[in-house]
């Protein structure tokens, strides 16, 4: 089946050019927030809404944009971006907004949005550059749900905060593993979610 | 296009442009959305009140009529354990600030409540964890001793370890301890499972959270010392025999 060519820079960050696995971007952010799913997917949507609308804008402008100061504009409309999410989730749903606390702001420095920036939307029109950074948004959003998933499940017997290991299953010995809940074991879940991806893509194999 | 964009002025009147841009911007944004923050910060407040009474407003209810119906009288007592006539509004007082100072200086605010269990005093506390502040609510019994209700919260500890702190499970081992023992002021401890304090009542502390736990210990002994005074003063209004 052969994927239309104008949806190519949604598609292929889900897998073949995923910014979390292959290019190894926005690692730190995926420590971080993926002890438990819910913040792991409120972080995603965050992220996906912010680097598509900076890409867009980044296009728009891209051609008026001095070439010594470039990144300077990319960081402020991304800061001004990321200052307009925190505000609007304070205004309309101050709990998720609470749960989430530093990481929204910690959105600036995602390198997977400066590096979209960068290469992609500075050289590539909006409609194209608004894909790109849907499907990088999600590209970032599964990685982190499939680590949040693992590490919820393994770490605190839940999932988005309720109970699924029975507890039977406690009464038989069985307990959680808290080593899964601190940032390390989200490095080691990251490590073999790239094993298993590279060993069914033969041809990322370095 | 005719314009150097690469040249100087050209880069310090785009600098310019878009800053004041972009200011202008987050200035509307911040402006227009105002209101809706503050309420929801002052919500958000009445909501943790509420919590330390173990009510908890449903889905759509407005908390600021719960709040209404739960809370009867706020009021500051000084450092004696009297009532002052400041006119200062108790529920705008940054016990952040006031936690800083010595016992006392400190404005001491107390929300009265009525619930299904009788009268309630809720004192506010203050204090740090591993990452920022945590802070929260305890709520008296009239006996000026036990404790009815507790609600911690944090601004980042981490998630799954010091963030446990803001759950039921937590929050819940403080119901029925006594912050005085043998007419001594001794706080709650958090230990460790398995230890226990020379004196007084004492709950679980958060396994790979300790310093969070300790932070809520110390939090506890700060923010209820300088209230020591008021709730004597509860106790003899209840009975002139202690209780435990």
């Amino acid at each position: 089946m052969a994927i239309n060519k104008k949806l190519l820079p949604l598609v292929n960050p889900l897998s073949k050019d995923n910014p979390v696995i292959v290019q190894v971007l926005g690692i730190c952010s995926a420590l971080a927030v993926t002890a438990k799913l819910e913040p792991a997917l409120v972080m995603t949507i965050s992220v996906t809404a912010v680097l598509a609308l900076s890409n867009v804008l980044i296009s728009l402008l891209r051609k008026t944009i001095p070439t010594s100061i470039r990144i300077i504009v990319q960081l402020v409309v991304v800061a001004a971006l990321v200052v307009i999410v925190d505000q609007v989730l304070k205004a309309w749903n101050y709990e998720v907004s609470k749960a989430l606390s530093v990481f929204i702001g910690l959105i600036i420095t995602n390198c997977i949005i400066m590096g979209r920036l960068e290469a992609f939307s500075m050289s590539n029109r909006p409609w194209p550059s608004f894909l790109d950074g849907i499907g990088n948004g999600l590209g970032y959003g599964i990685i982190l749900v499939i680590v949040a998933f693992f590490r919820e499940l393994l770490g605190s017997g839940t999932l988005m905060g309720y109970q699924v290991i029975p507890e039977s299953w406690y009464a038989a010995g069985y307990s959680n593993n808290g080593m899964m809940i601190l940032p390390p074991m989200a490095l080691i879940t990251v490590a073999c979610i790239i094993w298993v991806h590279r060993s069914r893509n033969k041809d990322l194999q370095e | 296009m005719a314009l150097n964009k690469n040249s100087i002025p050209y880069t310090i009147i785009y600098c310019a442009v878009l800053v004041i841009a972009v200011a202008v911007g987050l200035s509307i944004v911040y402006q227009s959305l105002r209101p809706a923050q503050e309420k929801n910060i002052a919500d958000d407040k009445k909501r943790q009140i509420l919590s330390s009474i173990r009510i908890s407003p449903e889905k759509g209810e407005n908390v600021a009529d719960v709040y209404d119906r739960y809370i009867t009288e706020s009021f500051l007592v000084n450092f004696n354990g009297k009532r002052t006539d400041s006119a200062t509004d108790p529920f705008a007082v940054d016990v952040a600030a006031q936690v800083k100072l010595d016992d006392n200086k400190r404005l001491l605010p107390v929300f009265e409540a009525k619930t299904k269990d009788g009268a309630k005093y809720i004192i506010p506390v203050y204090g740090a964890g591993l990452w920022g502040p945590i802070w929260g609510y305890v709520a008296f019994d009239d006996n000026g001793d036990t404790i009815y209700g507790a609600y911690f919260s944090h601004q980042g500890e981490t998630p799954g370890l010091g963030a446990e702190i803001e759950k039921p499970q937590f929050q819940d081992q403080f119901q029925g301890k006594n912050v005085f023992c043998d007419g001594n002021f001794t706080s709650i401890a958090v230990e460790k499972a398995g230890q226990k304090p020379a004196q007084g009542d004492y709950v679980n502390a958060i396994s790979g959270g300790t310093i969070t736990s300790k932070g809520v210990q110390t939090m506890l002994e700060n923010s209820l010392r300088p209230y020591q005074a008021f709730l004597f003063s509860l106790q003899e209004q209840k009975n002139p025999v202690k209780s435990n």
